[in-house]
Formats: C-alpha cells, structure tokens, sequence
C-alpha cells in the first residue's frame, strides 16, 4: 500500500476492482465504511461476481475476468477526452512531458521489438530522448507529439466505449457511469483510492493491471495524497515483511536485487544500481544503494566482507535466469531437477496450479522437509486419501519429514502490515508438544550444516563458515537479536557528512536511521529499510501510542512504519508545487518557507526545495512514470491480452494467445484449452472467501462451521442451461483435472457477452483440501493453468477455462 | 473487595480481567416466566440495545464466530446446501446467523444482497418468557436483557412457540432452550457483546438504548441521500420495542429481509397462557421429564396432579401446531 | 412443590442476604450463588492479557492474547480467548471471522506436535527425535550441496549457486524468522527461494 488502512477514512471514492476487500480484509475494509458514514464517500465495485464488498457498494459493475486493462485504458480515454486531468499534478508531477525515443510504438496488440521465439521484446527503444548532460529531454507544453502524454493518448484511443464493453461485457450504461464517478476525481480536492489484490495479480498481465490503475491515479493526481494512492491489499500477515527482507530467488533485503552470471565484480554489479538522476536536480535515491548493500554485506559475514575482497560480493549466489520463481522450480523438480524442498508454513500441493503438476514434482524429490503449525496436505501428499489425494503411496519414493512449529501465539516477533508497520507481538501460549521455533529449528540445521563444513571441508564452505552467527544461544536466536542485526549499527563510529565532529553512531551503537549507514564497511544493516525500527531508543516497533494529533490517521507514534517511519509514500505530491495541500482540510505535510513539516515523515529531504525537487524521490526522474522506462517486459504502456484460456480471441490481433512476453515451459502450453474451445466454454475465476483463510482455517472448527464445504457459484442462467440444481453436486473440468463441488446457484453471476458470445463465469473458492475440521473438498488448483505474468510469475489463477456437468454424487458422473 | 463493574455503553472496550463485581444482579430482574409476582427492583438499569445496520453489514459471519467463541459452542460442520447459510439454522451451538437474500430491486433495476444477522431481538414483551411454564427459566433485566436459565429450563419448546421470531432452539443434548444472551455475562462486566465487538464494520453497535436510536438516525439519513428512501429503524411496536434493532434501506418492507416479520405479534395462543401458568408449569415439568436436574435447584420431589398434565398436553400440541404453522 | 415459595426466594427480591440464604438451602454455595441463577461467570476474571497481532492477513489487527497461565512468570499458560484489541489503531477491537475463531488454530487438533519421519514408499508416519532429524536434513543438505553446487558456469563466471535444493519462506512467520532463514538460505547459495507473494 502506499497509504496506511487507517488513511482510507480520508477518500473520497474507493474502487475496489481486482479484489475483494469486505471479504478478504473485513477490519481493513472498515476504513471504507468509515469514510462513506462520515466523508459520505462512495465505492464502487468492479467484479466477475457480485461480492460481500458489492453488497455494500454505491455502484457495482461486472467485468469478464482477465479484461481489466482493456477497462482501465479506456477510463484513462475518458477522462483525457472529457477533461478529467489534474494538469498541475500531471505537469509537474508525472513524466507526461518526457520525449520518447523515435523507434518506440505499438500496432496489433504489440510493441516494437517482438522476437516470438524468443517471446520477448528488445526494449532499447522504450526509452526517452538524452539530451545535454545525460538528461532526459522534455517538452512542457505537451505539444512534442514524441512526449509521453502524446503517445499514451494515440495508446489510448483504441478503447472506445464500444471495444470496452465489447471485451469486458461490462454494460456500457454501467461503464460510463463509473467514468463519471472516478472522473470527478480529478480534482484537485477530491480523492479516490484504489484498492485491490490477488484479482490483479493473478494473472498473465498482472503487473500492466496495476500500472493502468497507478497511471489513471496519476493522472487523477491521487497519488501521495491522503485518501488516495494505489493500495495492494496483501496476503499474509507478513508477506510484506518477507518480500522486505527479500525472501525471493533474486532479492537482496530492502529490494535490492542479486546479481546476475554477467556482473562478475562488485563495481560492474553497482554500475546499473547506481541510478543517476534523469532531471537536473532530482533526488533518484538509489543512488544510495553502495551504503545499503555494504551494510548488508557486513551483516551477513562481517569481518570477512571487506573492501578488498569486494565486501564478500563471489559469496552470493548469481542468477542465469530473471529468477527461480515457485513456477520454474516446480518445472525442474517435475524434471527431477530438484532433489531437496522445503515448505516452510507452507502448502504448495493446494497453492501452486496444475495440483497433478505439483504432486507429480513432489514425488521425484528425495527429500521434503515440511516446517509448519498445522499437519498439511504437502506433508501428506504421499498418502492416499480417495478421491481426494489419489496418489500410491508405495511409488513415491520421497522421504518426508514433518517439523512441528510453534505459532504466532508462542512466538515474540514482529510482522508487516499491508500499510508497511512493523508491528512487535508478545507469545501468550506454551506451544503445543514438541512443538519448537522455526528460529531454534532454521539454527539446529544451519549449524549442523556448519559442523559438517568445518569438519569435512567440501564445495565453496566460506560463506557457510563465515556467517555471522553471534547469538548468545547459537542453537535459538531470539527475536530482539535478529531484530537489532536488521536494523543495523555502527561498527565504527559514524559522524555527519556535513560536520565532522558531530558523532551520529558510536561503534557498537544501533543506528538511527538508514541515513547513517555507510559504504566504507563502517556499518551494518541486514535490511536498510528497517534502520529506525530498533535504534538505541530501543524497540520501536513495540511502540503503542495511539494518538493522532492531525486527525489524518497516520499514528506516527504506533509501532514503526519503513521507510522512515513515513506512513504515506509520496505525500511531497499531497501539495502543489509551491509546497501548499491541495486540500487544506487533509493536510499531509506541507512547505513552511525553510522545511516540509506536517502529521506525516515528508518523503523528501526536509528542506528540498519545492519548486526544485520532484515527488517522487526513488525515481530516476523524479516523477511518476505514466510511460515505463524499460521498466515491464510486456510494455511501457498496458495493451490489453487475452488470458492465456479464453473464450475469445484478442481483438486487437486474433494471432496472440495470452501474454506475448510470458514465460512457458514446454508442455504446459498443450495442457491449455484452445481459444474458444467448444469443451471447455466456461470461464473460471478462483478466489478466497471471508469465512476462511487459505488452507489454515479449515483447522479451525468455527470457521468449518461457518464454511464447511467446497462449493462453485454459477448463475442462474448456466445452472438452468446444464440441468445444475441449487445444492446440487456438479463435476468441474479443465484440460488439467476434474474437481466434484456443490453448486451455489445465484443472482449474483450473470452471464456476460463478449465479442458476441455469451460467456459464463464459474467462481471456484480454493478452501478445501483433505486434512483438517472441514469436509474434505478440492481446490481451484486441480484446474488451474502452470502460466504465469510476464514480469513476476504470479500464476493465472484468475481467469481459465472449464466445463461443467451435474453430478449424481462426488467423484461420479 | 472488589470493585463493581461499570454499566455498558459500548462494545468498543477490552475487556477487565481484574475481579470485577457483577453489574447484573438477580436483584434488577424485573420479570421471570412463569412468576407474576415480583418485588420491583431497587434500581433501573439504562436501557441497552444492539443496533444491526444492515447497510453496513458485509455478511462475513465475523458475529457468527465471536458468539460461538465466546459462548463455547460448537456449531456443527455441515454441508453447503447451495447456500451461504453456514450452519444452515440457528441451532442450540449457534445463537446468530447471517441470512442472505437476494433481491432484485424493481424500482432501480439493480441487485442487491440484502444480509441480515438474526438471532434474539431481546423484546421489550417477551413472548417466550410469556410463554415459558418454567418459573425463572427466562428472565428479563431492567436494562432490557432477555436471558435464559438452563438451570430453570425444562426444555418444553414453548419459547419457541412463544417467540415472534422463531429464535429459541432447545439442545437436543442438554434438553434446554438456548439463544443469544446478548452477552449478559459480558454486560455484567461493563462489556457489549461479542458480536458487537468483533463486527469489522461496526455494523453491530452496542449502547444505550437511547444512543442506538440516535444512531439510528444519522445512519437513515445517510441512507437516504443514496437514494434510500425507504430507510428506517426496526424496532418493532407489536412486541414493545426491541433491544436489538436494524437499520434496513428498506424498513417499509422488513420481510425482504430473509423473512424478517413486518409486525411481529406475540402469538394469541401465549396470550391463553397467561392464566393457567402455574398448571402448565408443572404439567410441562412433568411431560419434560428432566425432573432430576431440577433436584438439584427445587429441594422437593416434583408431584403433578393427572388432570394437569392433560390439560397442559392439550396446550402443548395446540403451541407445537402454531409454531409448526409459523414456520412453514 | 411450592413454586410460589422457591419463586420468592429464587430471585431474592428483597436483597441480596435473602437471596443468598434461599438458595444456599437449595443447594448452591452462597458465593456462587447469583451467577448460578443467572448470568455465566465472566471467564476472563484472571486470565494473563497477552498484546499479539492477527497471524492471518495483513491488516494486522491488535488482538489480545487471554490465557490462563503466565508466560512471564515461567508458567505453562494455556489459551481461554482471544479478542480484538480496541486500543489498535486499525481494527479498534474489531475481529473477522477468521480472527474471532484464532483460538480454534491455536488449540486445532490438527496442530502437528512432533517431529515426524516418512520412509520412501511409505504408508505411516514414524516418529524422529528433533536430534535425529536435524541430523539426517544436514547430512542431506552436505551431500546434496557438494554434488550439485555450481561454482563458475560454462563461460567460466564466478556463479556459486546450488539449484538443486529449493526452499518456500512462510509469510505467516515474523520479520525476525524470515531475517534468520535469509541468511541460512542465502549463505548456502540456494536460488530456488520464494514466498507466498505470489500464491
């Protein structure tokens, strides 16, 4: 999120499209109710279905999933066409002036540069015109036709109200009103927020789904304001503390990024991360990243990272591949490539697609190592449970161990909210049995692991053996060490830059904030986003007062937010350009003639200069990028893609077939229903329901209660086309599996009509599975497609084909 | 000794664990079934209420969960019925529900899903402890709380006959009628109910009975400027009042509403009760056959004459056909 | 039976001492009298208060830990209840479904709670000490790690990988679990790494 779940009592207007937030965030989703009841803000709710959040919206919308940028593209059409632009935000705040490269364009679905074989494109001409002193150049009237406001309307000028509506099946009466609603917003004080998930993710094009909503956001000027933003609505409790600390194949911590086999040295690694400002006079904070690499690099081994060996840099691993994505590893170990796996709290037989895939891949481990609270289906994927875990045991040959872990109810610790809080939590229950920390249980085996080096020798053991490992107790670390190594401190002292005889940090000292850290291997810092969270004041995030002196909802003083403490990104664009609100009443900051002062940590150096420097600090320049400098692989500006199954063909080139820039591993693509196949006419979308948690609280026998059943819903009109009774057991297939589920016949799935046809949705939740309190049921990922986004991977579990059948019973026909 | 607990007014609170005198004493009930003659009480608690903002409400069951949690039921896992009733009724382990209703609004086209959570409306007129032959089995404070009484129950059904509502659910295992307490032993300690508690959206506000109106009012009008003219409060006048309200967009036709009753009545056939109370209390005890639970509480064995447990037979199958009727 | 009697003194109208004597002579105590007779005994009265944060999605509600038992003072403590925290900025008490049952995941009989092993082609779980099955994952890890670790690739750059050994992170677990997994994972040169931000 840019903004914090408290700050949506601010808006204006909420769209929720790509999520689910009533039922998916219910506490959050408060904020929404608040601002309605007090604000009389709207919301508007764009959905396949009709959902717990549609229920309580202002305005509802269908859409066919997968249809998101043709929708998104054409609201931002509208607006530009009817005026519905904050100029002064767009102007100064945005990259609308910037010229673009002569050889960048689009025709047919495509930008330039396409290789289908290689199912890429060669992105040197996305790029802008560099003029005189390496800056980009610009064209502030807006007249050059090679700007960027200038190519993204001829971009735009294909989606029509008609080829909208025609795509989405989205009524046009209904997508014109909501042009209007979102319009109003361009004032300048009026807000609208975004709120969205996994419905934007989880898809081929999941990242140009969000790039079209963060460009209308500009364009509206609703970025950085209070009350606006573009806000992802995360998963777990701390998947924004996992993806901060860089928990992913290609992460380093505070999102930077591994090397790759090309960067072989410390300075060629640093060349492309350094970031040059693209305007004159413009922030581009990463420039910055020496000191928190640096900082990392001594948190990890410490004295063995010097500025001789390059601070340690041949101790990372470095990447052949963008990534080793869940999609590519569980595509290896299919291939045998993978002989040991670890799930840590974690169920990849019910959450990864292609369950037949996955259960395949799993069985050619030789070992599985399963580290959770809960006895999963991934633990038990060897074991036979009829139809729903068909497997023979005696043929899988993996051997499985099971490690019993402690909760968040046993464990201190801190997590990541959506809105970037670190929030410390206290244990208040003895674990159960053996149960032990998966801190105690990740130091049994890295040490062991450690012994064996030190005692055998064998491949590359430095880093092994030279991890920083200086824990009072070797074998259980506790929180409060692990969180002092990330925030990092001094280990020489630390003076001021700009007067030499002020001490900053004494060696030995956590530091303050990431301003102190250094690129002379005087600091340490395992996350540099984290540096404020437990300083010498001690643990911030533990903090709890609860005030809010402004009114704005920012609690400044409640635990500890990254970067900064800063509660919402970009809040320099809350103002004008001379440094006033755009809305007095929902002041963030603003300038007071020397500095930037308010209810919130500015996002800019506390005396930048308004009229100089831009928003938007952690660009390259300086604003916000309604054209994505060979930022996406699939394009700088969204195009709209057929999902990679889809009832119909892209119209703006038949040829394509889902992402064009999509990875796909051979055989995957024969496992994918034809465009428009006849045996599988129905669309799929899957999804959460607000009774349950993933997998965790089928466990829990109130919320079994609430939800005991794996079900689909279907509309009245397909249930009475195939003879489907309401409560009825229906059969659900795909070219990857059959799933058997109860039939939720409602009002509240229409057929739509796209392209002429009428198309079906089926709304398969993805609760069920074979252990646990609940009926045992099936899950979305027996269908599911093993594709995933151009940029990230996430896998298309929001929009495939299927069919469907009435059944006599489960597992019958 | 301990401090008394405070009165309610709110379910936005932690609750105390520091021993807490009780704030709901036998001594503010103000009627029981059953037992005509009360001493009036010695003090008048402020009336409460629950007020259930159905436009707020985003069906998610959170209320569901609180209550069983708090009052450590066990709702049974059962099926989807194609439904998203879970469990499919209230039941002796599951005091409140969400009930979901589609609706196609005729005069603006559109749909919508009218959710509502049903459980005890905690009446003003209580038609089951009118209608309840147990004396002290139902009971009413002065601050409007209707609690049962297991202790007192012997699980004749009649409640259910009594109730407008078709609340009560007699536990086929304990042999009791059950419902929502709204939390008594919560109120007691200066706390709202679970469900108000846990509501994400504040649907579910808990107060004074005074301030829920008050609330109400200003929810109505917000309702109003989005086109919901119909919008209102029930708190229906047939029954007195309830201590648990709704704010409905469309409070001219509360039935929408998964059946909601557009003016509930107490039943004629509890209205007869009246009288002959005390014979059907203790023909009913009789036909109940739990006298040995009830021991425990009534020093002496139970004795009932042959004439009176035909009479109370008679009323007993004539409430079984009413409430048979009423439901169907 | 004389129900008006036990009417009278069942509820003790005329104060509390009579109530108290009444009932006393029907069997309760005199202490548990008035909850016996009427509302249940508020089951929180000396529970340990536990501040914790929702382990399900990332609104994070502060939630109040009630368990019987301290922690603090080296007590086994068990879990009674759990309750939003009306102190927490964001949810202010409130709790969804999910929260509002957290005891049930806590307290799950499905709760693993021993460390078990799973022969290949095996039928049954066996139990393993924590010992023994440290001990065979890092053998497992040693050997497997010595096979396949790639030091330089084909055009003889410095990779220092190992592909053969994947792990998936829990975004279920704190910050400072995922730190010390980072580092274990990272320093041994694993790439195939990954979280639930894309699932």
């Amino acid at each position: 999120m840019t903004n914090a779940w408290t700050d949506i009592r601010n808006t204006d207007l909420v769209i929720v499209m790509g999520g689910n937030a009533a039922e998916a965030h219910p506490c959050g989703f408060k904020w929404v109710t608040v601002a309605k009841a007090e604000r009389g803000a709207k919301l508007i709710v764009v959905d396949p279905r009709y959902t717990r959040t549609a229920s309580v919206s202002d305005y509802y919308a269908p859409i066919r999933p997968g249809s998101d940028i043709a929708f998104l593209m054409g609201v931002i059409r509208w607006c530009i066409e009817n005026g519905k632009v904050q100029w002064d935000y767009v102007k100064n705040y945005t990259n609308a002036a910037f010229l673009v490269r002569d050889g960048f364009g689009w025709a047919d679905g495509l930008f330039n540069g396409y290789d289908a074989e290689k199912r890429a494109f060669d992105m040197t001409e996305w790029d802008y015109q560099i003029g005189e002193g390496g800056f980009a150049k610009t064209d502030p009237t807006l007249t050059d036709p090679r700007c960027v406001w200038n190519l993204l309307k001829a971009h735009v000028e294909v989606y029509t109200p008609e080829f909208v509506t025609n795509v989405t099946g989205t009524p046009k009466d209904r997508y014109l009103k909501i042009c209007e609603l979102i319009g109003e917003c361009s004032a300048p004080d009026k807000v609208m927020t975004s709120l969205y998930a996994l419905g934007w993710t989880q898809h081929s094009k999941g990242a140009q789904n969000i790039r079209g909503m963060a460009m209308l956001q500009l364009i509206l000027g609703n970025i950085g304001l209070a009350g606006g933003g573009v806000n992802a609505l995360r998963g777990h409790s701390n998947i924004q503390g996992l993806t901060d600390i860089g928990l992913l194949s290609n992460m380093l911590p505070g999102y930077m990024t591994l090397p790759k086999d090309s960067e072989t040295d410390y300075p060629t690694y640093m060349s492309t991360r350094g970031n040059a400002p693209l305007r004159p006079g413009q922030t581009s904070y990463w420039q910055n990243t020496p000191k928190f690499f640096v900082s990392f690099m001594k948190s990890m081994w410490g004295d063995a990272a010097t500025a001789d060996n390059d601070w340690a840099y041949d101790y990372l691993p470095k990447l052949d591949v963008p990534y080793y994505d869940i999609l590519r590893t569980f595509d290896m170990m299919a291939e045998g490539k993978v002989n040991l796996y670890f799930a840590q709290g974690f169920n990849p037989l019910l959450s990864f697609p292609n369950r037949g895939k996955v259960t395949a891949a799993l069985s050619k481990l030789k070992m599985l190592v399963v580290m959770d609270p809960l006895t999963t289906e991934t633990a038990h994927f060897w074991e036979h449970h009829g139809i729903h875990n068909d497997v023979d045991s005696a043929a899988i040959q993996t051997e499985v161990l099971q490690l019993p872990t402690t909760c968040f109810a046993e464990e201190d610790g801190a997590t990541v909210n959506s809105g970037r809080w670190l929030q410390w939590h206290w244990k208040g229950a003895t674990p159960p049995g053996e149960a032990k920390p998966d801190t105690f249980i990740m130091a049994n085996i890295f040490r062991r692991v450690q012994d064996l080096y030190r005692a055998e020798g064998g491949a590359f053991p430095d880093p092994i053996l030279n991890l920083t490992w200086d824990y009072a107790d070797p074998m259980e670390p506790t929180p409060e060490e692990l969180a002092k190594e990330m925030n990092g401190r001094a280990l020489a002292t630390v003076y001021d830059p700009k007067d030499a005889t002020k001490v900053i940090a004494e060696a030995g000292q956590q530091v303050p904030n990431f301003a102190a850290l250094r690129d002379d291997g005087s600091t340490m810092s395992g996350c540099w986003i984290y540096a404020g969270s437990w300083t010498e004041a001690g643990n911030m995030m533990a903090r709890r007062d609860n005030s809010d002196p402004g009114g704005m909802g920012t609690y400044l003083n409640w635990t500890f937010a990254w970067p900064a403490n800063r509660r919402i990104l970009y809040n320099r664009a809350s103002t004008d350009l001379s440094g006033k609100p755009w809305d007095p009443s929902r002041k963030l900051i603003e300038w007071t003639g020397e500095k930037w002062e308010g209810f919130d940590v500015p996002d800019i150096s506390p005396t930048a200069k308004p009229e100089e420097v831009m928003p938007f600090i952690m660009t390259n320049e300086g604003v916000g990028k309604l054209f994505s400098r060979k930022g996406l692989k699939d394009g700088p500006f969204p195009t709209h893609m057929e999902p990679f199954e889809s009832p119909i063909a892209n119209p703006l080139n038949p040829g394509l077939r889902g992402n064009p820039a999509a990875r796909v591993f051979k055989g995957d693509l024969e496992q994918m229903a034809a465009t428009g196949d006849p045996d599988f006419p129905c669309v799929a979308t899957s999804y959460r329901l607000t009774e349950h948690f993933h997998y965790w609280t089928k466990h829990d026998k109130v919320n079994a209660a609430l939800q005991p059943q794996f079900f689909v819903e279907i509309s009245e009109e397909l249930a009475a086309e195939k003879g489907i009774a309401r409560g009825g057991w229906v059969r659900v297939w795909s070219r990857r599996g059959e799933v058997w589920a109860k039939a939720v016949v409602t009002k509240r799935i229409r057929p739509l009509t796209c392209d002429g046809k009428t198309v079906h949705v089926v709304g398969i939740p993805l609760h069920w599975g074979f252990m646990g309190a609940a009926r045992k049921g099936f899950g979305p990922n027996s269908l599911t497609p093993f594709v995933g986004d151009a940029n990230i991977d996430t896998p298309e579990f929001k929009a495939f084909l299927v069919n469907i059948e009435p059944a006599s019973g489960e597992g019958m026909a | 000794m301990t401090d008394r607990a405070p009165q309610p007014t709110t379910a936005a609170a932690n609750p105390p664990v520091q021993p807490l005198a009780s704030n709901l004493l036998p001594s503010d009930v103000v009627r029981a079934s059953a037992m005509p003659h009360i001493t009036a009480p010695d003090r008048q608690l402020t009336k409460v209420a629950k007020l259930i903002d159905v436009s707020k409400c985003i069906g998610c069951k959170a209320c569901q969960s609180a209550c069983a949690e708090w009052n450590d039921t066990s709702p049974e896992i059962g099926e989807n019925v194609g439904l998203y009733e879970n469990p499919a009724d209230l039941s002796s382990e599951m005091f409140t529900l969400m009930r979901y209703a589609e609706y196609e609004n005729p005069a603006t086209n559109e749909l919508e899903w009218l959710i509502r959570k049903e459980g005890c409306m905690h009446c003003e007129d209580p038609g089951c402890l009118r209608a309840c032959p147990a004396p002290g089995a139902i009971v009413q404070y002065s601050n409007g709380i209707v609690d049962f009484i297991h202790e007192n129950c012997i699980g004749c059904g009649y409640c259910v006959t009594g109730c407008p509502f078709d609340v009560p659910r007699i536990s086929p295992v304990k042999h009791v009628s059950t419902k929502c307490t709204l939390c008594s032993d919560r109120v007691a300690m200066g706390q709202g109910p679970a469900c108000a508690k846990a509501c994400p959206t504040q649907a579910i506000t808990f107060g004074t009975k005074e301030a829920m109106i008050a609330h109400a009012e200003e929810r109505i009008e917000d309702l109003k400027s989005r086109g919901y003219e119909n919008a209102g409060l029930y708190d229906p006048q047939g029954v007195g009042g309830t201590h648990v309200m709704y704010v409905l967009h469309h409070a001219d036709q509360p039935s929408l509403y998964s059946g909601l009753p557009d003016d509930p009545q107490i039943a004629p056939i509890v209205e007869d009760w009246k009288g002959p109370a005390k014979k059907v209390g203790l023909a009913a005890i009789g036909l109940a056959a739990v006298g040995a639970a009830l021991h425990g509480i009534f020093a002496r064995p139970l004795k009932v004459e042959p004439e009176d447990e035909e009479d109370a037979e008679g009323l007993v199958e004539a409430a079984e056909r009413r409430a048979r009727e009423d439901r169907a | 039976m004389n129900i008006d009697l036990t009417r009278r003194g069942f509820f003790g109208l005329a104060g509390a001492g009579a109530a108290a004597t009444t009932l006393g002579a029907l069997g309760f105590g005199a202490a548990e009298a008035a909850e016996a007779v009427n509302v249940r005994a508020f089951k929180l009265t000396s529970m340990t208060e536990t501040r914790n944060i929702c382990t399900y999605c990332s609104v994070a509600c502060g939630i109040i830990l009630y368990s019987k038992g301290d922690l603090a003072a080296s007590e086994t403590a068990e879990l009674i209840h759990v309750e939003g925290d009306a102190d927490h900025p964001t949810n202010r008490g409130t709790l969804c479904p999910k929260g509002s049952a957290l005891k049930g995941f806590v307290r799950s009989e499905t709760r693993a709670t021993k460390p078990r092993y799973r022969a290949p082609g095996g039928t049954e779980w066996q139990d393993i000490t924590w010992d023994a099955a440290f001990d065979k994952i890092a053998r497992a890890l040693k050997d497997d790690r010595d096979a396949n670790f790639i030091a330089k690739n084909d055009q003889g750059q410095v990779v220092n990988r190992w592909l053969t050994a994947g792990f998936l992170a829990a975004s279920g677990g704190s910050n400072e679990t995922g730190w010390l997994t980072y580092k274990t994972v990272r320093s041994m040169g694993i790439l195939p790494f990954d979280n639930q931000a894309r699932v």
